[in-house]
């Protein structure tokens, strides 16, 4: 992916393979010869850390589904017929229940690192919008996911997940009824979200694909926020970064055996042991910690001019989403990385802090308080795409950004040449 | 056929390649649509589902005061015996106050048996008795209901719906 490989085989047998198909050189361009930026930093492993979460959770998966039984009289049983008599049955529930968690942990991480160091600015405005479309795949296969197990939090969550549909005008109920199968959730609501929660993760596998594939266009950004210049900007993927890369992938996967063999209920719901009844709402409906900032965005918008406040809710909690792929355009600056960017970067804590404060909204039970809280979050959410990223490219005096990665990395030391407020890729952009 | 003749200059009628291109583009998109419904439609209630959709409530065993839930097309429906007070008071209410303006006289067939689908209108929860209107408090999102199961409190936008239903005998309602 990176031009004409140069790769060449050494065995006689590979010779003869790789004139057939040529998948060595394409291994050997993009993962080992590969030229990365020499000074990416851990957020940057964080890439690989999601495909080993991938990885893991289809293996857990598919293990899983072995012994799942997706039909509304059997679900809750055969989950539990997985804890208790399954061989390591428990310790791959565990791993898929909590591996969700990392997944989702890890995903915000890679995103927050993509929006402070500019990753989404041109030229990789491509790259940004898969890595959108990648995570609306992953929230809609963990939704469906967490439904399987038909516990009270299942059931309710896909009630409440599903009623969203009934909001959009005139077609609304028709569509709910379509999704159901029925004229509420039920067991062909479980056997369609199974499925659904089968395919979906290998769908995400093709747009991963991609997402790779238009990454080694222009390759990796860097904390610097400046293009490779010379070959002194880079270093071979292997082994520079197949180690750090590997060395990240271990570390994290101690982090998230601490949760699976100490605290493996830590991120559930006591609620969801009980089997799902559709005549009693539990008393309080959380969703898991991952959707916590959408559902607060759900539950605060109020009535908007003609738009009642349920339309409202759903379209904001969509918005909230669907603006990610317009960063590019709507971050006027055309200073990539925020460490050369000191108003942005203040204001990109406030924008953390608005989605943690949401999150902690979420939680809470609804009172005129929690509204309240929700709604000055909410506008200082949105607020910060649609005016501060416009604004700010117009108003803020960047720091002087390093001419290359190698000042960068090595400071000023045998070159001079600072270019003040340097553009990340002016011939690109527009 | 103009984007075809503008491909080949040269030939002005049609060729048996173009007849050939044009049919099979036809049957081609035939064949998709035809597919594609039934690929959509298989999501929609079958029919084991559809033939489910009747429900007869025994109200003799109800006293006044007393409410009962009722599973219908796998929803739950409130049957509420409600006393003559409880009727008075919610009558009394004036339109004004109401989100969702109905008269109670409307929501009802007989005064005291109150029958609607437990479902709130806002996204699918069930309520619980409770609130501060004599009647339903959803747990989800606050939502409230009166004894009249017409929403007082937001966020749901509507009344609780009023299912189709017949009195068979004084003690026995067919919903559905």
């Amino acid at each position: 992916m990176s031009g004409p490989s140069t790769y060449v085989p050494k065995s006689a047998i590979g010779k003869w393979f790789e004139q057939r198909l040529p998948i060595g050189g394409l291994i050997h361009s993009s993962f080992v010869v590969f030229p990365n930026p020499r000074n990416l930093n851990y957020f940057w492993t964080f890439g690989a850390i999601l495909a080993f979460m991938l990885v893991a959770q289809i293996a857990t998966g598919v293990a899983l589904a072995m012994h799942y039984i997706p039909d509304a009289r059997f679900a809750f049983n055969s989950v539990e017929n997985i804890m208790r008599d399954v061989n390591y049955g428990w310790l791959l529930r565990y791993l898929h229940a909590n591996g969700a968690t990392m997944f989702f942990l890890a995903v915000y991480i890679h995103m927050l690192r993509g929006l402070y160091y500019g990753s989404y600015k041109a030229p990789r405005e491509v790259l940004w919008i898969l890595g959108v479309i990648i995570f609306l795949l992953m929230m809609a296969t963990a939704f469906m996911g967490y439904v399987l197990p038909w516990g009270q939090m299942s059931f309710w969550g896909a009630t409440v997940i599903t009623n969203l549909f009934s909001a959009i005008p005139l077609v609304g109920n028709f569509i709910t009824t379509w999704l159901w199968g029925g004229f509420s959730v039920g067991d062909p609501t479980l056997n369609r979200f199974f499925a659904l929660h089968y395919l979906l993760p290998f769908m995400i596998a093709g747009v991963v694909i991609l997402h790779i594939w238009a990454l080694h266009v222009p390759g990796s950004n860097n904390p610097a926020g400046v293009e490779p210049k010379t070959s002194k900007d880079t270093l071979p993927f292997h082994p520079y970064f197949t180690i750090k890369d590997t060395f990240a992938v271990v570390c994290f996967a101690i982090f998230f055996a601490w949760f699976v063999f100490f605290v493996p209920n830590y991120f559930g719901h006591a609620d969801n042991y009980n089997p799902a009844n559709p005549l009693v709402t539990p008393q309080e409906i959380v969703p898991e910690w991952y959707f916590l900032p959408y559902y607060a965005i759900l539950r605060s918008t109020p009535n908007i001019l003609f738009i009642p406040a349920k339309l409202a809710g759903v379209l904001a909690m969509f918005g909230s989403i669907a603006v990610f792929a317009f960063l590019p355009w709507l971050d006027t600056s055309k200073v990539r990385s925020g460490s050369y960017r000191p108003v942005f970067r203040v204001f990109f804590w406030v924008f953390v802090l608005c989605g943690i404060g949401l999150g902690y909204i979420g939680s809470q039970p609804v009172t005129e308080g929690t509204i309240l809280a929700g709604r000055i979050l909410l506008l200082g959410y949105f607020a910060f795409f649609l005016i501060v990223l416009p604004l700010l490219g117009l108003l803020e005096t960047p720091l002087q950004v390093p001419a290359s990665i190698a000042d960068a990395v090595l400071g000023a030391h045998g070159s001079t040449a600072m270019l003040k407020g340097a553009s990340a890729e002016p011939s690109v952009k527009g | 056929m103009t984007d075809m003749t503008m491909a080949k200059p040269n030939m002005a009628e049609p060729t048996r390649r173009d007849i050939l291109y044009v049919a099979t583009a036809a049957v081609g998109v035939v064949g998709v649509a035809s597919v594609i419904w039934p690929l959509i439609d298989q999501m929609n209630p079958d029919l084991s589902t559809l033939a489910l959709s009747k429900t007869e409530i025994d109200l003799k065993p109800i006293a006044p005061g007393q409410n009962i839930v009722v599973k219908w097309q796998g929803k739950p429906v409130f049957v509420r015996n409600r006393p003559p007070k409880m009727v008075e008071e919610v009558r009394a209410v004036p339109m004004s106050e109401l989100i969702d303006p109905e008269t109670d006289q409307a929501r009802v067939k007989v005064a005291n048996w109150l029958i609607v689908v437990g479902v709130c209108t806002h996204l699918g929860c069930t309520p619980n008795v409770g609130g501060d209107y004599d009647g339903w408090l959803c747990p989800c999102h606050g939502s409230q209901y009166d004894a009249s199961g017409r929403v007082r409190h937001g966020p749901a936008p509507l009344n609780l719906l009023v299912p189709t239903y017949e009195f068979k005998t004084p003690t026995s309602v067919v919903v559905g």
